[in-house]
C-alpha cells in the first residue's frame, strides 16, 4: 500500500514563502514615494527594454520587483482591469484602492492554490488633487496589503533602505530632492546585489526613473529619461556607473531561482 | 472554457486568450469566483476591443441588433425612432500635418436634435476622429476606440503605428455592420499624424471608411463626410492646397464647413448669436493633436462672416 503523500498545510505555506522572498530578494530595488509633486518611481533596472514601472490608468503608476515574466503578467491585467472599469463605469471610478484589493485577492488566492506563488511584489500608488490625496499600496506574494503613507521599498535587500529612507525623507521635498533622497536610499551600503558593503553610485543607465505627476490633466504618468533624466540627478550620478558584474535586465531572479542555492 | 476552472496563478498565465463570449464572473463550479480572472489570463492580447468582446460583449457599440420593431413587425428606421444624426465632417493635410473640423449641429428628422453637439474626438496623442451618421452608436464607438489606443501604447509601451490605428478603426466599423444595415451607420472620419514620417509635409493623413469597413487613405489632401461633404469637399477644392501653413488651413476648413451650411440644411453654421463655433483639431508634429480656442476660431470665423456680408459666394 502506498502512503499518501502528506504535508501540513502550515509547512506548504512556509515553504511557499520561502521561495518566493528567495526569488524577490535577489533582485534590484524600487522605491516608490510621495513628493510635493506628485509620486515618484525609482528603479534600479539596467534594461531600457523591460519595465519594472508602468503607468496602468490616468492617476495610476504601478511597480514591481521580482521575476519579470509573473509581474508583467500582473500589470497586463491590471491595465485591463482599469481599462474595463473606465470604459463601463467612468474614468473617475478607477481607483487605487480598488485594484489594489482585486490584485491582493488573485495574489492571495494564487498563493494558496497553486503550485508556486507569484515571486514578485508589486506597489500601486495613485496620486491625488493634493498631496493628502496620494495613496500607496503594497501588495506581497502572499497576497497581504499595505497602505503606506510615504514611501514603498521593495525587492532587494530592503532594510538598510528603508532604515535610510527613514532618516532622510521628506514629504514637501520637489522632484529633484526627491529624486536625491530615493537615490540615497538604493545607494546605501549594503543594498546592492550581492550586499557589497561599500556605496554605490547609479547613474543614469541603471534607473528607471518616472513620476505620477499631480499637475497633469488626464493620464499623470510619465517617463523621465534622457537629458531630462540626467539635469535632475545630483551631480555624482551624472556620469556613467560602474560596471557591475552578472547584470541582467528587468528580470534579475532566475527562473524558480528560490528553488536554487542561495548565491548570497 | 478552461481558464474558468480555477484561478490561473503564475503558472497558467500562459493559456490562450479565451475566445469565449460568456461572461467570465463566477466559476464553473457555481462557487462565486474573483470575476477577474480572464483579465489574468489573457496573455499577449494588446487589443481592448478583443478583450471586452471575449468577456463583456454587451458593452460593445452596435451588439443590440436585431433593431427595434415597430407596431407592424417591421424594423424601425433611425428617423422613425428619432435617433439624432451627426452631420458634416472635414479633414485637410497641409504643410505641417493636418487639420480636422466638424460642425456642431445634430438632426433627427427635419428637428435640430442638438445644436452644440461636439462630433470630433482627439483619441491619441496624434489622431482624431470626427464622426457623422448615428451620433449615439458613433460616439460609443469612438469611446472605445478611444480607449484601445490608450490600452496598447499601456501595455506595449509604445504608440500603435498610424496605419496601425487606421486599420483598427476599420475593424470596428466592420462589427457594426449589422447595425449599418438597418440604417444606423457610422461614418467616421480619420486624421492622424505620422510620427516616424520625417517630413512633416507628409506626415498628415486623412482616411476615410465605408459602412463596411472599408479603409480609404486620402492622398489629394482633403476629405468630408456627412450630409454636407459635396458642398464642403467644392470648396476645399478650390480653395485648399496642402503646402499651406496653418492659419490659412484653418481658414479653409471653417470656410468648407460655411458652404456646406449654406447649402445643406442638416449642417449647422456658425451660431454668433449663442457664440457656437465649429470645433476645430490640429495635429501636428511637435504639438499633437490640439483642439484649437475658442477665442481664436471665433476669431476667423467673424472674419468670415464679414467676408461672405460683401461677397456670399466666398
Amino acid at each position: 500500500m502506498t502512503m499518501p503523500f502528506y504535508s501540513s498545510v502550515d509547512q506548504l505555506l512556509r515553504d511557499r514563502s520561502e521561495l518566493a522572498r528567495k526569488g524577490i530578494s535577489r533582485g534590484r530595488s524600487v522605491v516608490v514615494m510621495t513628493f510635493s509633486g506628485g509620486v515618484l518611481f525609482v528603479a534600479e533596472n539596467h534594461s531600457s527594454a523591460l519595465n519594472k514601472v508602468s503607468e496602468i490608468y490616468d492617476r495610476i503608476g504601478f511597480a514591481a520587483v521580482g521575476r519579470y515574466n509573473e509581474f508583467e503578467g500582473l500589470r497586463t491585467a491590471g491595465i485591463r482591469l482599469a481599462d474595463s472599469r473606465g470604459f463601463s463605469y467612468d474614468r473617475r471610478d478607477v481607483t487605487s484602492r480598488w485594484l489594489a484589493n482585486t490584485y491582493a485577492q488573485f495574489i492571495g488566492a494564487a498563493f494558496v492554490e497553486q503550485q508556486k506563488p507569484y515571486e514578485a511584489e508589486i506597489c500601486l500608488a495613485e496620486v491625488g488633487e493634493t498631496p493628502d490625496g496620494d495613496q500607496l499600496y503594497r501588495i506581497t506574494y502572499d497576497g497581504s496589503i499595505t497602505d503606506e503613507p510615504q514611501y514603498v521599498v521593495m525587492g532587494g535587500t530592503t532594510e538598510p533602505i528603508s532604515t535610510k529612507l527613514k532618516d532622510v525623507y521628506d514629504g514637501g521635498h520637489d522632484l529633484g530632492e526627491a529624486l536625491a533622497t530615493a537615490l540615497e536610499g538604493l545607494q546605501v551600503p549594503g543594498s546592492g546585489p550581492g550586499n557589497g558593503t561599500e556605496a554605490r553610485v547609479l547613474g543614469e543607465k541603471a534607473l528607471e526613473v518616472a513620476v505620477l505627476d499631480r499637475t497633469r490633466p488626464g493620464r499623470a504618468f510619465r517617463r523621465i529619461s534622457g537629458p531630462v533624466l540626467r539635469s535632475l540627478l545630483p551631480a555624482a550620478n551624472r556620469g556613467e556607473a560602474a560596471e557591475e558584474p552578472d547584470v541582467r535586465g528587468g528580470d534579475d531572479a532566475p527562473a524558480a531561482g528560490g528553488a536554487l542555492p542561495s548565491s548570497n | 472554457m478552461e481558464f474558468r476552472e480555477g484561478i490561473p496563478g503564475p503558472a497558467a498565465i500562459g493559456r490562450p486568450f479565451p475566445g469565449s463570449p460568456e461572461p467570465a464572473a463566477g466559476r464553473r463550479d457555481g462557487q462565486p469566483g474573483l470575476g477577474h480572472h480572464a483579465a489574468f489570463a489573457a496573455l499577449g492580447e494588446t487589443s481592448f476591443a478583443n478583450y471586452v468582446a471575449a468577456t463583456q460583449p454587451h458593452l460593445l457599440p452596435g451588439r443590440m441588433f436585431d433593431a427595434p420593431r415597430g407596431p407592424e413587425g417591421r424594423p424601425m428606421t433611425p428617423d422613425a425612432l428619432g435617433v439624432p444624426h451627426g452631420t458634416t465632417i472635414v479633414a485637410l493635410q497641409f504643410s505641417g500635418g493636418v487639420v480636422i473640423a466638424g460642425d456642431r449641429r445634430a438632426t433627427a428628422g427635419n428637428v435640430i436634435a442638438q445644436r452644440d453637439i461636439e462630433k470630433i474626438f482627439i483619441t491619441d496623442s496624434h489622431s482624431a476622429v470626427g464622426i457623422a451618421g448615428s451620433a449615439g452608436i458613433a460616439i460609443e464607438m469612438i469611446r472605445l476606440y478611444s480607449v484601445e489606443l490608450e490600452h496598447y501604447e499601456k501595455i506595449e509601451g509604445v504608440a500603435m503605428s498610424l496605419d496601425g490605428k487606421a486599420n483598427r478603426l476599420a475593424g470596428m466599423i466592420r462589427g457594426n455592420l449589422g447595425a449599418a444595415l438597418q440604417g444606423f451607420v457610422v461614418v467616421p472620419l480619420f486624421a492622424g499624424y505620422d510620427t516616424e514620417e520625417p517630413d512633416p509635409a507628409k506626415a498628415g493623413r486623412i482616411v476615410t471608411y465605408d459602412p463596411t469597413g472599408g479603409r480609404y487613405d486620402e492622398w489629394l489632401g482633403y476629405h468630408a463626410v456627412g450630409s454636407g461633404s459635396v458642398f464642403a469637399k467644392s470648396s476645399m477644392k478650390k480653395l485648399h492646397r496642402t503646402s499651406a501653413d496653418l492659419q490659412t488651413t484653418l481658414r479653409n476648413a471653417l470656410e468648407a464647413l460655411y458652404d456646406a451650411a449654406d447649402d445643406d440644411t442638416a449642417t449647422g453654421g456658425p451660431d454668433l448669436v449663442r457664440k457656437i463655433y465649429p470645433v476645430v483639431v490640429s495635429i501636428t508634429g511637435p504639438e499633437g493633436a490640439v483642439r484649437r480656442s475658442e477665442e481664436e476660431i471665433a476669431g476667423i470665423v467673424e472674419r468670415i462672416v464679414a467676408d461672405r456680408a460683401e461677397n456670399p459666394g466666398g
